[in-house]
């Protein structure tokens, strides 16, 4: 026993082992990716940056059911409703998500009777100070309407598994 | 009694029990649209579907059904009935998808949604499927005036607002038109309701079909922070619950009180609540170079030290205390002012005809609301109930319909819904009324229950008229209350004010004393210069025009009549931001609870004065609520004994009937013209306003 061990390390097989592993792993295709400049796939149920969608004739989804809001666990969402001036149909006056709150758990997507409220693709809206991560209503359609090409593809695909 | 086996337990019930009624005896639950305690029977829901054994062999609507209805079994065994059955199941199942052919199931933009019945009994009673694939019929919504919104896709057509507007509200402005599925709801000529208790159909509505249209998709029920209080729009001190949302009151619910308001309240109180919202007084102002400029609360207080200091206190200085004061607010300000040596007090309207030193049986409803339907004989006099106490008119047609109590007023006539015997306006009918002349007039002597309502009107006839006048009506009232027929155990004397804090005033004795005079000789004395500092405690309804060169120091919350005369404004809380005590009419003393907290730097009334009293030097002996609740309950035990009436002596009664008339004529008017805007709450309400605008075209059309 005191002997292979002693072989061992004049050898230095160990050594020899680490360093013909690390060469193997060093011409090895590469599992990581050059992050800004390449993105690996995400899931289509990814839990990105919250977005209020329109309906394609421009019509915003949101009734101001508040569903959104009795079920979010970090009561990350504030909702004011009331009549619309022109037509008097149910609408938000202000929907506002606390995305410093928010620990992006996707109930309030799944709450949300008309997909209006979603949580899209987009990761990467780091902000410099902490009150531009409180989101308003505007800020929210602004995101629905840069993502919804992606949002549309990926409730598409996610929906036979509904 | 009958006794039936209910899911096979044996219970004893009445005979004339439905068996409904049976099943909720039993403690078994019976699912229902239509059927409501207080309408009624309809039966056109059948979603109280049973199995019977001892009837008709098919599934019977249990509302509908009574016991005594049902077959004993051939050896005597009770009639059965089952709730739990599969054929109950299915029949329920059947039900509920036939009613939501046509619903829409949009609940996530109805505002019932979360305290909806359909919803509810939806998840308890029916199925996840529906196999009706056509599609879903559409109505037009109905115009129902400012106060109910339509949305009559989702009505199921249990006709329970129709039920509530013929027969509790009395107004026939609703129907049902049509059969199956071309039924509707309507109110025939697309007007506005012209009830005062529209307001209850919302809460009656099992579905979203009427809801509030000022509350419109504002709040959901889950969101809202429920306080039971008390109403203090009218003197009935109808039992609500304020529903809150943060600072804001979103909406005012009834609760169930048998004694007052079963379970409806008016539209003002109902719609009140944007009123707290508007036009308030949210910190103090001081006059200065003729114009409130807004100052701080110990700008105010000095100034206010200072204009007493000049007056030398004593009877130079005096309060009146208004509609909606309540009783903790008054004590303290009564307390301040004795500590200032004055006696000048008033919480009555001007010249009224109950006295300091009447007894409490002078100045209250003795018989109580819900003695209403015992009496045999109504009398009413100088008030428009409709108007100044709605649920009280209620009351007095569930008797009238019940029992056809025979009913006779003296005062302006009006719609009171429901039918009555006109005698004139003035002191001369009720004189012809005590010497027994006329129909009724011998009706009353036959009568054992006789109820005299006498209205403010006919107990205060304003600055200009004496004071006499209304202490001749009240004994003269008090001579019929107590007339030859009438048991010894019924008080019949029923004094039917209009403001909440009257009765709480009076029994704390806020009236003239120890020299005082008052409200109308205060703001008399005031314009001829010899009162120098008036306190109006939100006091609004008083001529603040004459009010001389006073110093007036207004304490209320809306910017209302006393605050534009006022020379300094103490902003304080409104009735759903202070816990207060609150007597209605009846004399039942209940405790009204904070919702919100009040707006800016306003202040309970009552810390208030008690920090007033400091800067005056003369702190009150008081700190805290508790405190003050402690002295108020020392000084007047009935005060205590919440939710309780200490009861007027018959006695006191007999000997006000004694008094000498020395009146010879007096009209009676009504001191409500206008039913939405009686207080300064409801005159900054925009939906009253709507109401109130929208009533007098009604009354210029009918003209």
């Amino acid at each position: 026993m005191r002997f292979a061990q002693f072989l061992n390390g004049l050898l230095l097989r160990e050594f020899v082992g680490a360093f013909f592993l690390a060469m193997k792993y060093f011409f090895a295709p590469k599992k990581t990716v050059n992050y800004p400049f390449e993105k690996i796939p995400y899931s289509p149920r990814f839990r990105g940056e919250h977005a209020l969608r329109r309906y394609p004739n421009g019509e915003e989804r949101c009734i101001a059911c508040k569903l959104c809001e009795a079920i979010c666990p970090a009561q990350a969402i504030t909702i004011e409703a009331g009549p619309r001036q022109n037509d008097g149909t149910r609408r938000t006056v202000r929907y506002d998500i606390d995305m410093v709150k928010c620990i992006y758990c996707g109930f309030c997507q799944e709450a949300c009777p008309v997909d209006a409220i979603v949580e899209g693709p987009n990761f990467e809206f780091a902000t410099e100070t902490r009150e531009e991560l409180y989101f308003s209503k505007e800020k929210l359609l602004a995101n629905g309407d840069r993502w919804e090409r992606e949002i549309a593809a990926n409730l598409a695909a996610d929906a036979p598994y509904r | 009694m009958a006794s039936i086996k209910v899911d096979g337990t044996l219970v004893e019930v009445p005979d004339y029990y439905t068996l409904m009624q049976a099943a909720e005896a039993a403690g078994a639950e019976i699912p229902r649209f239509c059927y409501h305690e207080r309408l009624s029977v309809a039966g056109n829901c059948r979603m109280c579907l049973v199995e019977v054994k001892g009837g008709p062999p098919k599934p019977q609507a249990s509302c509908a059904m009574s016991v005594k209805d049902l077959r004993p079994g051939p050896n005597g065994e009770p009639p059965e009935m089952f709730t739990n059955t599969p054929m109950v199941k299915k029949a329920r199942e059947g039900v509920m998808e036939f009613l939501l052919i046509n619903h829409p199931l949009d609940c996530p933009i109805c505002d019932q949604g979360g305290e909806c019945d359909l919803q509810d009994q939806a998840m308890a009673y029916g199925v996840d499927k529906n196999r009706f694939a056509e599609n879903k019929r559409a109505v037009e919504d109905k115009y129902l005036g400012p106060l109910v919104k339509t949305e009559m896709n989702r009505c199921i057509h249990c006709t329970r607002c129709v039920r509530f507007t013929t027969e509790v509200a009395g107004i026939t402005e609703m129907g049902l038109l049509g059969r199956g599925e071309d039924a509707e709801i309507t109110s025939y000529l697309e007007q506005a309701l012209t009830s005062e208790l529209q307001g209850n159909v919302i809460d009656l509505c099992p579905v979203g079909a009427l809801t509030s249209k000022p509350y419109a998709f504002h709040a959901r029920p889950w969101e809202l922070v429920k306080t039971e209080t008390i109403d203090v729009m009218d003197a009935v001190g109808s039992n609500i619950r304020v529903d809150s949302r943060g600072r804001e009151v979103m909406r005012i619910l009834p609760r169930v009180n048998e004694a007052i308001n079963e379970e409806w309240i008016s539209d003002k109180t109902r719609f009140i609540w944007d009123g707290l919202k508007s036009q308030r007084l949210d910190r103090p102002y001081v006059r200065s170079g003729g114009k409130l400029k807004p100052a701080s609360w110990d700008e105010a207080f000095a100034a206010i030290a200072k204009a007493i200091k000049a007056s030398g206190g004593g009877n130079k200085v005096g309060a009146i205390a208004g509609d909606l004061a309540a009783v903790e607010d008054m004590y303290a300000l009564k307390a301040l002012m004795t500590s200032l040596g004055s006696g000048m007090t008033d919480c009555r309207p001007a010249m009224s005809g109950i006295d300091p030193s009447m007894p409490r049986s002078a100045y209250i409803f003795n018989p109580t609301i819900a003695g209403i339907e015992d009496a045999d004989a109504i009398l009413i006099m100088g008030s428009n109930p409709r108007k100044e106490a709605a649920l009280v008119n209620a009351r007095i047609r569930k008797a009238w319909r019940a029992k056809n109590t025979p009913i006779a007023l003296i005062g302006d006539n009006a719609d009171l819904t429901y039918k009555y015997e006109y005698l004139g306006n003035g002191l001369s009918a009720l004189a012809d009324l005590v010497a027994r002349k006329g129909s009724f007039g011998e009706i009353l002597s036959k009568a054992v229950r006789p109820l005299i309502i006498v209205g403010e009107g006919a107990v205060s006839h304003g600055a200009a008229h004496s004071k006499q006048i209304g202490r001749d009506v009240l004994a003269m009232a008090a001579k019929l209350a107590t007339g030859s027929g009438a048991a010894e155990d019924w008080n019949g004397l029923a004094l039917l004010h209009n403001a909440a804090g009257r009765v709480g005033g009076l029994d704390i004795g806020f009236v003239p004393h120890d020299g005082g005079v008052c409200s109308a000789d205060q703001i008399g004395l005031a314009g001829k210069g010899e009162l120098d500092v008036l306190f109006l405690l939100g006091a609004d309804e008083y001529d603040t025009s004459a009010m001389g060169k006073a110093f007036v120091v207004y304490v209320g919350t809306h910017g209302d009549a006393g605050a534009h005369r006022a020379d300094v404004i103490l902003p304080s809380a409104a009735y759903t931001e202070k816990s207060g005590t609150y007597v209605n009419t009846e004399g039942r003393v209940q405790l009204a609870e904070r919702a919100v907290f009040p707006p800016g730097e306003a202040k309970e009334d009552w810390a208030i004065f008690r920090a007033l009293s400091a800067v005056l030097g003369q702190p009150l002996p008081f700190n805290s609520l508790s405190q003050l609740r402690a002295a108020i309950y020392a000084e007047f035990p009935h005060l205590a004994r919440l939710d309780q009436i200490a009861q007027g002596s018959l006695a006191d009664v007999k000997k006000l009937a004694g008094a000498a008339i020395k009146t010879k004529s007096a009209t009676f008017t009504s001191p409500v013209a206008d039913f939405y805007l009686t207080n300064p709450i409801a005159r900054s309400s925009a939906t009253m306003g709507e109401c109130a605008a929208l009533q007098a075209g009604l009354r210029q059309a009918a003209e």
